[in-house]
C-alpha cells in the first residue's frame, strides 16, 4: 500500500496504481476521453491531466502511478482551462450534431463539453468530412465523429488481437481505418462489437441500434449471455417491451467487459416474428392452434394413459441446457417425481 | 464428464477462467476456441502475448493455431494413441512429478507399463505427426511450472471419448499440473448451461448433485424434499439411447425442453424414425424447430430475456439472468409451465417464482449450498460453496482430490467406430463457427449474423479437390453410410489432406445426416467427430 494526497484528502492504495485508478476508487471524478480499463494507459487526450506538487507540468492521471507521499491536485484554474482549451480544439473539428447523433446521452465527448461549460469555440478552420459508408452488417462507421483517441486500434489489437484497423494518414487528415481503407467486411473483422464498446463519441455505433431509442428513455437489465459456456456478463437495454441493445461494463465480470458477435449483437431471435405465441395440438395431421388447458389437460391425460400402459419408463425427457438451473431442476423432478423414470437426460453429448 | 469424474471425482473444469493466465504451458486440443468460446479465446492469446507457451493439437488448423508455439495436425480420431506417446516421452526423460504421483494418485505403475509400447516413432505413424514434434510438446508441457489443458468436444465427441479424457487426467496428474494456480483439466461447455443442467441432475444416472440414483439415502433425501414414496433407482436411457428405445417401441412418449434434436443427434434419419414412432412427442419451445415440427403438442416457453433463474457457466459459476422484457404472446416462463404440467400429474410443486427454487436447491444440492437467491443476485459463485458464509471454489483438487486419489487409468488407443476404405475414403469431421449458434434455431433468425454466415461450407484439401474434381465454391455432395447432403466446397489448407470439415447449423445442409451415431461405451456421447465420407461434384 502507498499513502498519497489527493486534492487534500490522505488515502492508502494499492502499490503500482495509477492517479487516475486510485481517484475513481475514491470517488474522484477526473475527466478522460481515451482511457479504458480494459486498455494500457495511452496518455493521448491529455483531458486526465493533474498536477503533482513538485511537478514541472501537469501529467496525464492515467499513465502516471501514484507514489508515496504524492500530493495531486485534480481540479484547479490551470487544469480547467487546458481541458477546456482541449475539448475547444476538439469541437473545433467535430459536426455539430448531437441532436440527432446517435450517441447523444452516453457520449463522453458531449458530457465533458457540458461539464466544462463550453458554449463558445474559439477556434475556426477546416473540418472532416469522413463518412465511411461500410456495409458491415453492425458498425456504423462515422469517422468525422472521431477525435483519435485510438481506443479502437487498441481494443482491437490489444484485446481482440484482430489488428483491424490502424491510424491511417497524415497530420490532420489522421483517422482510424482498415487495410486499403476497404470496408470492415472486407477486413478480418470478426464485428465482435469491441470497437464500438469503447468509442467514446459517435463515430462507431451499432447499426442495429440506431434511432431506436435514447438512454433516458431506456431500461437496463444485467443478465448472463445465452449462447456459449462461458457465461459473459451483459446489459439488455431495453424500450417499450423490446430490446434494443446490448452493452458492457468495461472491466466487469468474467467477460471482462468484452463480447463477441453473438453476444453483442445475437439479441433479433427474441422479439423475431416467428416466436411460438401460443400452443398447438397435432389435429387430423396438422397442427392447430389451442389454448393453454387444452394442451396441457392433453399432455397430462396422454402421459397417464402412457404411464398405465406401458410403465414409467416408456417414457423420455430431453431436458435443456438453453433452460435455467431452477428449469432443469423441476424438470427433472417431474419425470423422477411425478412420473417415476430415470430417463432424463440433456444435450451435454451433443 | 464420464472421464474426469472417474479419475478426479468430478467431471467440471477444475480451474477458472481467470486463472488461464498464470499458467506457463496452455495445450489446447479439441477446442476450436475463438470460434466457439471466443471471449475465453481472448484471455488465451493475451497470455500467449504475455509469455506463455502454447501447444495446440488439432486436426485443423485453426486459429489459435497462429499463437502456438507447437502445432500438431493428428489424424482425427487418434488421440490416445498421440497423447500416450507424450507420456512415454515423459516417463523416458524422468520429467514426471514423483512427489506428487506418489502422495495424491493411485495406479500409476498400470500405467507406465502400459505406455512402454507407445513410442513417438509408432504414434508417428498412427496418428501422421512427426515424432520430434511429439518429444518437443512433451518436453514443453512437462517442463512448465504450471501448465493447463484445455479442451472442448473434439476431445469427447468420439466412441473413445471417455478414453481421451482419462489421457488428459493422466498427462496432468503424472507432471503434478493439478490442484494449483495455472494448472488443471479444463473442459469447456458449449453451451451456456450445460454445466448448471447436469448440476441439477438432468442426466439418467444421477440425482441433483451428482447423487447416484442407486445410492439409497441420495433417493431418500429427495423423496423428503419432493414428497414421494419412492424415486426410481435403476440408471435411465441417455438422450441417442431414448432415440433407438423409441424407434424399437420402448419408449412411446418424449417430452422436450428447448432441445432440437433433429439437427444436433447423430445419424438425423435414425431420430426421425425414433421421434416419428412415438404416440406422443411434446416440444416445449421458443421456435417451431425441426423437431417441434413433428410433435403432436408443442408449448411456447420464454426467452432468456423473459425470465429470472441463474445459469452455472464453464467454470462452476453460476450467474444469475434476470427479466428485461414480457414472453411474447400467451408464452408463459418455462419453470412455471412445468409446475403446471406436474399439478395435473397429481405431483404438487409450488413455486411463486424461480428464487423459491434457486433456494430449494441450496437445500438438496450440497454443492450449491451456499448458493442462494440472495448471494447469487449481487455476484457469481463457483461451486462447490457448501454454506452461506463459503466464498466458493475456483480451484477444485487442491490438497485432495474430490474422489479422494487422483486415479490413473491404463487407457489403450482403439481406432474410431468407423474408418475410411473404398468406397468412403475421407475423414468427415464437423464443429461450429462463430456466428452461428449450435442448431441455429436463435442465431438463424438474426439478420446480420446470418448474412455474415448464410450457409455451410465444406473444408476440402486442395490436394483432395484436384482427386475428385471439385471447385472452390462449387456445390458438392458429400456421402456416408447413413445420407447424402449437399453443400459449397471451401477448399483451403488449413485442413489435413484426407479430411473433410463442416459444421452442423444448418437445417439445409444438416452435417449430422451424415454423421456416426455410434456412441461411446461408458459416456454415450455420438462420434460426431470422425466418420467416412465421399465428395463428388453435384452435377454428377
Amino acid at each position: 500500500m502507498v499513502t498519497f494526497e489527493i486534492n487534500g484528502q490522505v488515502a492508502n492504495v494499492e502499490e503500482g496504481m495509477t492517479i487516475l485508478d486510485a481517484a475513481k476508487k475514491l470517488g474522484i471524478k477526473i475527466p478522460h476521453l481515451c482511457y479504458d480499463p480494459r486498455l494500457k494507459p495511452y496518455g493521448g487526450c491529455r483531458l486526465c491531466l493533474v498536477e503533482i506538487e513538485g511537478a514541472r507540468n501537469p501529467v496525464p492521471s492515467c499513465a502516471a502511478k501514484v507514489t508515496e507521499g504524492m500530493k495531486v491536485q485534480t481540479d484547479t484554474v490551470t487544469l480547467h482551462e487546458i481541458r477546456k482549451t482541449i475539448v475547444e480544439l476538439l469541437l473545433s473539428n467535430h459536426p455539430q450534431e448531437c441532436l440527432t447523433c446517435e450517441n447523444t446521452g452516453q457520449c463522453a465527448l458531449q458530457d465533458i463539453a457540458y461539464e466544462l461549460g463550453v458554449r463558445e469555440i474559439s477556434f475556426e478552420g477546416e473540418k472532416h468530412f469522413h463518412t465511411v459508408t461500410d456495409p458491415s452488417p453492425f458498425v456504423e462507421r462515422e469517422m468525422d465523429k472521431c477525435i483519435v483517441c485510438a481506443r479502437c486500434v487498441r481494443i482491437c489489437r490489444d484485446v481482440q488481437h484482430c489488428s483491424v484497423y490502424t491510424l491511417a494518414f497524415r497530420g490532420f487528415e489522421i483517422i482510424p481505418t482498415t487495410p486499403y481503407d476497404k470496408p470492415l467486411t472486407e477486413s478480418n473483422c470478426v464485428f465482435c462489437g469491441q470497437c464500438i464498446s469503447t468509442c467514446p463519441t459517435g463515430a462507431l455505433t451499432s447499426k442495429i441500434s440506431r434511432f431506436k431509442g435514447r438512454p433516458w428513455q431506456t431500461q437496463s437489465t444485467t443478465t448472463t449471455c445465452p449462447y456459449c459456456g462461458v457465461g459473459c456478463q451483459l446489459e439488455l437495454i431495453t424500450k417499450d417491451g423490446e430490446i434494443i441493445d446490448i452493452q458492457t461494463f468495461p472491466g466487469e465480470g468474467v467477460n471482462k467487459g468484452n463480447l463477441c458477435v453473438k453476444g453483442r449483437f445475437g439479441y433479433g431471435f427474441v422479439n423475431h416474428h416467428e416466436r411460438l405465441k401460443t400452443p398447438y395440438i397435432r389435429k387430423e395431421g396438422e397442427l392447430k392452434e389451442a389454448s393453454w388447458d387444452e394442451a396441457l389437460d392433453y399432455i397430462a391425460v396422454r402421459l397417464k394413459e402412457v404411464k398405465k400402459e406401458s410403465g414409467p419408463d416408456a417414457i423420455g425427457f430431453l431436458s435443456s441446457s438453453k433452460c435455467t438451473n431452477e428449469e432443469n431442476y423441476l424438470l427433472q423432478r417431474l419425470a423422477r417425481a411425478a412420473i417415476g423414470t430415470n430417463n432424463i437426460d440433456n444435450c451435454a453429448r451433443l | 464428464m464420464a472421464g474426469l469424474a472417474a479419475a478426479f471425482g468430478s467431471g467440471a473444469m477444475t480451474n477458472s477462467i481467470a486463472d488461464i493466465p498464470k499458467a506457463d504451458v496452455i495445450l489446447i486440443t479439441g477446442s476450436n476456441t475463438t470460434e466457439a468460446h471466443p471471449v475465453l479465446a481472448l484471455e488465451i492469446i493475451s497470455a500467449v502475448k504475455n509469455g506463455a507457451k502454447l501447444i495446440v493439437i488439432e486436426p485443423r488448423r485453426i486459429k489459435m493455431a497462429d499463437y502456438a508455439d507447437i502445432y500438431i495436425s493428428q489424424k482425427p480420431g487418434t488421440d490416445v494413441e498421440l497423447y500416450n506417446a507424450m507420456m512415454n516421452v515423459i516417463i523416458t526423460e524422468g520429467l514426471t512429478d514423483k512427489d506428487f504421483i506418489k502422495a495424491r494418485t493411485e495406479d500409476f505403475d498400470a500405467l507406465e507399463k502400459t505406455l512402454k509400447k507407445y513410442t513417438p516413432e509408432k504414434a508417428s505413424k498412427i496418428c501422421g505427426v512427426p515424432a520430434d514434434t511429439i518429444v518437443e510438446a512433451a518436453r514443453l508441457y512437462a517442463k512448465a511450472g504450471a501448465a493447463t489443458i484445455i479442451y472442448a468436444m473434439g476431445i469427447t465427441q468420439h466412441t473413445t471419448g471417455v478414453d481421451n479424457v482419462l489421457t488428459m487426467a493422466n498427462l496432468a496428474m503424472m507432471t503434478g499440473n493439478i490442484g494449483r494456480e495455472g494448472t488443471g483439466v479444463n473442459p469447456l461447455r458449449g453451451q451456456n448451461n450445460v454445466q448448471g443442467a447436469c448440476d441439477m441432475g438432468a442426466l439418467p444416472n444421477v440425482l441433483p448433485g451428482y447423487v447416484r440414483v442407486d445410492d439409497k439415502d441420495g433417493r431418500k433425501k429427495m423423496e423428503e424434499a419432493w414428497g414421494v414414496k419412492k424415486l426410481p433407482d435403476k440408471p435411465g436411457l441417455t438422450a441417442p439411447e431414448m432415440i433407438d428405445a423409441a424407434a424399437n417401441g420402448d419408449i412411446k412418449a418424449m417430452f422436450i425442453l428447448g432441445e432440437n434434436p433433429m439437427l444436433s443427434e447423430a445419424n438425423l434419419v435414425h431420430t426421425e424414425i425414433g421421434l416419428g414412432n412415438l404416440d406422443l412427442l411434446v416440444v416445449q419451445d421458443i421456435f417451431m424447430t425441426e423437431t417441434a415440427n413433428l410433435a403432436d403438442v408443442v408449448l411456447p416457453g420464454a426467452s432468456f430475456a423473459e425470465k429470472s433463474g441463474t445459469f452455472t457457466n464453464t467454470e462452476r459459476r453460476v450467474q444469475p439472468i434476470r427479466q428485461a422484457v414480457e414472453p411474447v404472446g400467451s408464452a408463459l416462463p418455462d419453470w412455471m409451465i412445468i409446475t403446471m404440467i406436474a399439478k395435473r400429474l397429481g405431483h404438487k410443486m409450488e413455486y411463486r417464482s424461480p428464487s423459491e427454487v434457486t433456494d430449494e436447491i441450496t437445500h438438496v444440492v450440497s454443492q450449491y449450498g451456499g448458493i442462494t437467491s440472495h448471494r447469487v443476485a449481487k455476484c457469481g459463485i463457483s461451486w462447490p460453496c457448501p454454506t452461506p458464509e463459503h466464498p466458493g471454489t475456483p480451484i477444485l483438487h487442491k490438497d485432495k482430490f474430490v474422489r479422494g486419489k487422483g486415479k490413473f487409468h491404463a487407457v489403450e488407443y482403439r481406432p474410431p467406430a468407423e474408418v475410411t476404405d473404398k468406397d468412403y475414403p475421407l475423414i468427415l469431421t464437423t464443429g461450429r463457427y462463430l456466428q452461428q449458434f449450435h442448431t441455429g434455431t436463435m442465431t438463424r433468425r438474426v439478420a446480420g449474423i446470418e448474412d455474415l454466415a448464410p450457409r455451410c461450407k465444406v473444408q476440402v484439401h486442395p490436394a483432395d479437390a484436384r482427386k475428385y474434381k471439385v471447385n472452390d465454391g462449387d456445390m458438392i455432395r458429400v456421402t456416408t453410410r447413413r445420407g447424402s447432403i449437399e453443400a459449397a466446397a471451401d477448399v483451403t489448407d488449413t485442413i489435413r489432406q484426407g479430411v473433410i470439415y463442416m459444421p452442423f447449423h444448418y437445417a439445409e445442409a444438416a452435417a449430422n445426416t451424415l454423421t456416426n451415431a455410434a456412441l461411446d461405451p461408458v459416456a454415450k456421447i455420438p462420434e460426431f467427430k470422425v466418420c467416412a465420407a465421399n465428395i463428388e461434384p453435384k452435377n454428377l
